[in-house]
């Protein structure tokens, strides 16, 4: 591949909730292709976004909005060496949620730490 | 400055596809590059060249096929996102069963892929969207 050898700091900024749009799924479908890249890959989850990795999401017509679940995904990503997830501190609180509600391991950034997250990266997909 | 632009929302309905085009055209006339542009989300509605906006208004689409045509732009409509959103090439057409197309001229559909080898290629990504 063209660009092998060159390896760059990609962050993934996951800000919407998992269902009403299509944001959340299509980052995944660019996460998933990425990973073939091999690049330095995190994601980091804020604001609804959190909801995205929240266990338990039941979207059948019969028991919900007639969706697709694609929550188990993020489970997955562990195989495809996506290991570096974060979630935002203040987004966890307000929301009432605690790792323990999660899908997946994540670390809980404070402010701070998110923006020194972000200044560390050279792209960053906010989607 | 080599720069990859990332277009997320369709055109008209919001103002991502009209700011990137903005920038793009300001960064080519600063002596810029632009190694590429990608259309993800409904911004892949975008590249069609079914789109007639009122006579008194931007044309969106044209406009970014004419910017291409100029500067040699490498415009590129996320492949999976479009299909789902019935936009289609002639070969992508054929291949589905589809009886039209409906890409504009500049435009090409391609993987994900793309967007990710841009990232990598240039020293900005630059992400117009909601």
């Amino acid at each position: 591949m063209e660009d092998e050898g060159v390896v760059k700091k990609f962050l993934y900024l996951n800000r919407k909730a998992p269902y009403g749009s299509i944001y959340a799924l299509e980052s995944l479908e660019v996460v998933l292709i990425g990973a073939a890249f091999d690049q330095d890959v995190s994601l980091a989850f804020i604001d609804d976004g959190v909801y995205q990795l929240k266990k338990n999401q039941q979207t059948s017509v019969t028991s919900g909005i007639g969706v697709k679940d694609f929550s188990k995904t993020y489970r997955a990503l562990e195989g495809y060496d996506v290991e570096k997830l974060y979630v935002d501190k203040k987004t966890m609180e307000e929301r009432g949620l605690s790792t323990d509600d999660l899908l997946v391991p994540v670390e809980v950034l404070d402010d701070a730490q998110m923006a020194e997250l972000m200044e560390q990266q050279d792209v960053v997909l906010s989607f | 400055m080599k720069f990859a632009i990332l277009v997320n929302e369709g055109p008209y309905q919001h103002q991502a596809s009209d700011s990137a085009y903005q920038f793009t055209q300001a960064a080519l006339k600063k002596g810029h590059e632009i190694f590429r542009v990608f259309f993800y989300h409904d911004g892949v509605n975008n590249a069609s060249r079914l789109t007639v906006p009122p006579q008194d208004d931007r044309h969106i689409v044209n406009r970014w096929s004419e910017l291409a045509k100029a500067h040699n732009l490498d415009l590129v409509v996320c492949i999976a996102a479009a299909q789902r959103r019935g936009m289609l090439d002639e070969n992508e057409a054929k291949r589905n069963g589809k009886d039209a197309n409906n890409i504009a001229e500049g435009f090409r559909i391609s993987g994900l892929g793309q967007l990710i080898e841009a990232g990598i290629q240039s020293e900005r990504l630059v992400v117009f969207g909601d």
